[in-house]
């Protein structure tokens, strides 16, 4: 018994990032459970008779002592709209923590991690956690505008950016910036973003023999594994996302 | 506290909620939240005679009030679960229901054959109404005769308490609810998911690999209530109310109209702990009431 937790967080932060991009910082009453890079929350929708499902987002912060947790919502429909409308002092109410994190690298690994659109959340939790000091991030959105500010990071890793149209960093996707060419100095690969994005990076880790982990975010129901709508046909048959993801090997991925 | 629980044939249950099959995985998945062992009874997730795979991607479209599933019975088949989960899950202090499926009625009947041999599982659903499967299920289910002759076969394969699952997509679901009561089912369930369907306009496809899928949440409460009062009023086996329930009130509308249990399904995904809060719920209003038992619930609606 036990593991997860439904429960009510206050909202203590919430703030626009950029147009479509926000930040809310949530706090429990209750101790956190340990959580890990890739894990996500899957969040009741109030007051919106037309969203009935919870909508998942993957965890950003966490900090045990103010008992915390951080998320980036970027409005993509009715219900991340819904999320992102909430006032400071409300609750927000939460199951968590969900699915699979990241395999965690080790001390001597040199990682690379992809984060494209609303991808960036896990990648920059994951550099700060891994605490390792060979990282380096790759960020891509369409223009500066839609980057969000992650200098901070820099104290984590070196990072990079990409714009489609080269209002930030290189121009282009992820996959075409510099430092996505010589993978094969990389000992392990993450990824989290559009799945055109990510299937670039698969095939190209692949090509390289490079480890490489891919954080996928199919349609939920439940985010338990108990309705088995978010699966992913795999290697192994048909996979939870929301258990036994969202966090995948690509060599396990039918891609 | 009062008197909760409550009998269908000679299952005893603690109390009147169960959860859905297919909404609670196998057991575990609920445990992770909470002890099992607070709930009447627990549906299995729905097996067949082998593993089956499912549907394709995307199984699932958000509706008013709702969704559509079309998993298509995803399970690894009946050796698997005697082998690997039905030992982990066993000593759960809750009545484990395992929902039988299958393609023709000799796969309902191995299955129903292998389930009795397990000494903690006191009864099996009969599903004769899945509506995302393309052999078997539903069909046998909207149709008197094939009712009847899967329920008889089953009942002959299987001794412990026989619930049958009952589909709403038929034109008179107290026919088919009377065919197998008189091939020896227990009780009935009902209702399974609608027949139901949902487009993107804007790309002009279907939201569901499958086209079409089952419609379950409250959206389908009142149908589903009336059904329950329909098949309440037509047969003397005990009625399992299903459909939409999303808290106590609801569940305790569906045993006024009848049901002598009721199953939680869809409202797990929005909150696991909904079943729980139900069995709270249930306790609280019949205080209130005066009421002895929660078997005295049943069918107390006035007309």
């Amino acid at each position: 018994m036990g593991g997860k937790f439904v429960d009510n967080f206050r909202v203590i932060e919430i703030k626009a990032l950029n147009s479509t991009n926000f930040l809310i910082t949530i706090e429990s009453e209750n101790d956190l459970p340990e959580i890990h890079p890739g894990q996500f929350v899957n969040i009741d929708i109030k007051n919106a008779p037309e969203v009935f499902l919870r909508r998942p987002f993957s965890i950003f912060e966490v900090d045990y002592s103010k008992k915390t947790i951080s998320l980036i919502i970027k409005i993509l429909g009715k219900g991340s709209k819904k999320i992102t409308e909430i006032k400071q002092g409300e609750t927000l109410n939460i199951i968590y923590p969900l699915g699979k994190g990241f395999t965690y690298p080790k001390t001597n690994d040199n990682i690379l991690l992809v984060g494209g659109g609303s991808g960036v959340a896990p990648m920059l939790f994951l550099a700060k956690k891994s605490g390792i000091k060979n990282v380096d991030i790759i960020l891509g959105a369409k223009t500066k505008q839609d980057h969000i500010n992650v200098d901070e990071y820099s104290k984590y890793a070196s990072l990079y950016f990409t714009t489609e149209d080269g209002s930030l960093g290189e121009k282009g996707y992820v996959t075409n910036h510099t430092a996505f060419q010589q993978l094969s100095k990389f000992t392990k690969i993450y990824a989290c973003g559009p799945y055109s994005m990510m299937k670039t990076i698969a095939k190209e880790a692949q090509k390289a023999g490079v480890f490489c982990e891919v954080s996928l975010e199919n349609l939920m129901a439940c985010g338990f594994g108990v309705c088995l709508c978010c699966i992913e046909p795999t290697k192994k048959g048909n996979l939870c996302v929301c258990t036994q993801g969202p966090v995948f090997n690509v060599n396990d991925l039918k891609w | 506290m009062v008197d909760l629980s409550v009998k269908i044939h000679q299952l005893e249950l603690k109390n009147p909620v169960m959860t859905a099959s297919g909404t609670s995985g196998f057991a575990g998945e609920i445990n992770d939240f909470y002890d099992v062992s607070l709930l009447g009874a627990v549906l299995l997730k729905g097996i067949t005679l082998k593993n089956r795979d499912g549907n394709a991607y995307p199984r699932m479209a958000e509706t008013a009030s709702g969704m559509l599933n079309a998993v298509g019975l995803q399970n690894k088949g009946v050796d698997y679960f005697i082998k690997h989960i039905y030992p982990a899950i066993k000593d759960f202090d809750t009545s484990l229901i395992v929902n039988i499926n299958g393609s023709t009625i000799e796969e309902y009947i191995e299955v129903a054959e292998k389930i009795n041999e397990l000494e903690h599982i006191p009864a099996i659903e009969l599903n004769i109404s899945c509506p995302n499967v393309k052999e078997g299920g539903m069909s046998f289910g909207i149709n008197s005769r094939s009712s009847e002759i899967v329920t008889r076969e089953v009942r002959k394969a299987y001794r412990k308490t026989l619930i049958v699952k009952l589909s709403p997509n038929v034109t008179d679901i107290t026919e088919i609810a009377k065919a197998v009561e008189g091939q020896g089912a227990d009780s009935v369930s009902l209702v399974n998911t609608f027949l139901g369907m949902a487009i993107n306009a804007e790309k002009r496809i279907p939201l569901l690999s499958t086209i079409t899928g089952g419609l379950s949440g409250p959206a389908i409460k009142p149908i589903a209530l009336r059904m329950v009062w329909q098949v309440y009023n037509a047969v003397k086996i005990p009625v399992i109310g299903i459909g939409g329930i999303m808290n106590a009130t609801d569940a305790i509308e569906f045993m006024l109209a009848g049901a002598s249990a009721v199953q939680v399904g869809t409202a797990i995904f929005k909150d696991p702990f909904i079943p729980l809060r139900i069995v709270d719920g249930i306790n609280e209003y019949i205080e209130r009431h005066e009421i002895q038992s929660a078997s005295d619930l049943t069918g107390l609606l006035q007309v």
